[in-house]
């Protein structure tokens, strides 16, 4: 699965698709690869406010624990509820179905500081030790 | 992610040639996972799954005073094995604690194969080594010369059976057979840590490939770390250094079957003489949790604030769809149906003590 350019990455692995002041968050293929079968996501409510960096939630998969950060500041106004139902699609579709929360963000710009999908990829090559 | 200072079994290259996962596990390279945990863990209980576990260590024990020893350093009545028969035991401290939890197999009255846990491997030797001290009794540390496979699940009969120069029907659960497999010597046994039917196989390393190979071809489904301990856990089967250790007796880990105080003197027996008369202070218990989310090993338990437990295996269990796990609870608190309180990243976490084994398999 290629790395959608439209998005922007945190080197923690989660991904923010911006769509003028909102901000879709969710984690990247690699990062679902890595976690294993997810079994349960705890997201934050409905108008919880975060600041780029702070837990955004907490993921499991039956291997272990994980936990989420936010990418960008701003107000949550969505969450996936979807995946109280269906976590696993957080490994089947990642970019799509698999999202977790929208924002709006709080300073579009913050998103430009991100990486762009081609410094993701590299950034992964390095990780990996490849 | 090769690591060359990780030790690695004879089976490594098929592993990743299969596309596991490797992994660290207590300085082993392993496979934590091939295709994912789920569909592996799922195969165990449907049909069959293949594990490596040659890490495991093989310790024989042999001579006149064989049994001796092994009566005096274990909790279980070695006296009551035949020809043919293992069973689990623990070997303990003079405290009562575990040094580890073991296998030992009869193979002959003045000979004994034990089979331990990978890191307690060299403690293991060295303690019964100094046990052993006067005896008339030869211990070998025999690891090197063995690889470990194990096909669990309902179809290991099935798929193992050509591969064996002998009827596996005829071995009833936790006996054994010193026979051949693809014309090698092997032990096979009828035991497992998935509590599922199915077979471990011992044999040399230089063999393991093929049979590990031939038995994926005839449709065991290979498996990993991952999975081993989810089916584990369904099984309430103790994971040492998680759930039991040098602290915890067997009495608290709520193996009380293997603790036979009427057999004699044995290390530990006075503290665990105590603790049958008295009850234990502390018990493993099986929980569920009822609130969303996944306590795992070391979490708090905590009542009115205070600390009163802690959580030692946790996971999503895949055969149930909820979240289980074990910890070791106040007695008082260790009742079926007690609700308790697991503290989860900072949030008290509503579980429910639930009888044990979580999973069960129809007969």
């Amino acid at each position: 699965m290629s790395t959608p350019e439209d998005n922007r990455y945190a080197k923690s692995h989660e991904y923010v698709h911006p769509d003028g002041d909102i901000g879709t968050i969710g984690i990247t293929d690699y990062a679902q690869k890595e976690l294993g079968d997810v079994v349960f996501v705890e997201l934050p409510q409905v108008g919880a406010e975060l600041e780029a960096g702070d837990e955004l939630g907490s993921i499991e998969s039956v291997k272990a624990v994980s936990e989420l950060f936010s990418p960008v500041s701003g107000t949550v106004t969505e969450v996936n509820d979807a995946l109280t139902e269906k976590p696993d699609l957080i490994n089947t579709d990642p970019w799509g179905d698999g999202w977790m929360v929208r924002i709006k963000l709080k300073d579009p710009t913050e998103v430009d500081e991100l990486m762009t999908a081609e410094e993701y990829d590299e950034y992964l090559e390095k990780e990996s030790g490849h | 992610m090769a690591d060359d200072s990780l030790k690695k079994t004879p089976l490594n290259q098929l592993e990743k040639d299969l596309g596991g996962s490797m992994v660290d596990f207590g300085g082993w390279e392993l496979p934590v996972l091939y295709d994912g945990i789920l569909k592996e863990h799922d195969a165990v209980r449907t049909s069959a799954g293949i594990f490596d576990v040659s890490h495991m260590g093989e310790i024989t024990v042999r001579g006149p005073q064989a049994l001796d020893l092994l009566q005096m350093a274990t909790s279980n009545d070695v006296s009551k094995l035949d020809d043919g028969r293992a069973h689990y035991t623990g070997l303990l401290y003079p405290s009562g604690g575990f040094v580890d939890d073991i296998l030992i197999y009869r193979m002959a009255a003045d000979d004994y194969f034990l089979v331990v846990n990978a890191s307690n491997t060299d403690k293991d030797f060295e303690w019964l080594q100094q046990a052993a001290a006067g005896l008339d009794v030869e211990l070998k540390n025999v690891s090197p010369e063995y690889a470990q496979l194990a096909i669990q699940g309902p179809l290991a009969e099935r798929i193992l059976q050509p591969f064996v120069d002998t009827s596996l029907a005829a071995i009833k659960y936790y006996r054994f057979a010193s026979t051949s497999a693809c014309g090698a010597a092997a032990i096979v046994s009828r035991t497992g840590y998935t509590g599922e039917d199915g077979f471990e196989v011992y044999l040399a390393p230089e063999q393991a490939p093929h049979l590990m190979k031939s038995l994926v071809d005839a449709g065991a489904k290979p498996c990993g770390l991952g999975a081993r301990d989810t089916l584990r856990l369904e099984a309430k089967m103790a994971l040492y250094g998680n759930d039991i250790d040098e602290t915890t007796t067997p009495l608290e880990a709520d193996l009380g079957w293997i603790v036979k105080l009427d057999k004699g003197d044995f290390t530990g027996r006075d503290v665990l003489a105590k603790q049958a008369a008295d009850g234990p202070r502390r018990k493993l218990v099986g929980f569920e949790m009822i609130d969303r989310g996944i306590a795992r090993h070391g979490y708090p338990i905590v009542t009115d604030g205070e600390e009163t437990g802690v959580v030692t295996s946790g996971t999503h269990s895949p055969s149930l769809k909820k979240a289980i796990g074990l910890a070791y609870l106040p007695l008082d608190e260790s009742a079926h149906g007690t609700e308790i309180r697991v503290l989860i990243r900072g949030k008290e976490t509503l579980a429910r003590v639930v009888p044990t084994p979580f999973y069960k398999r129809a007969r």
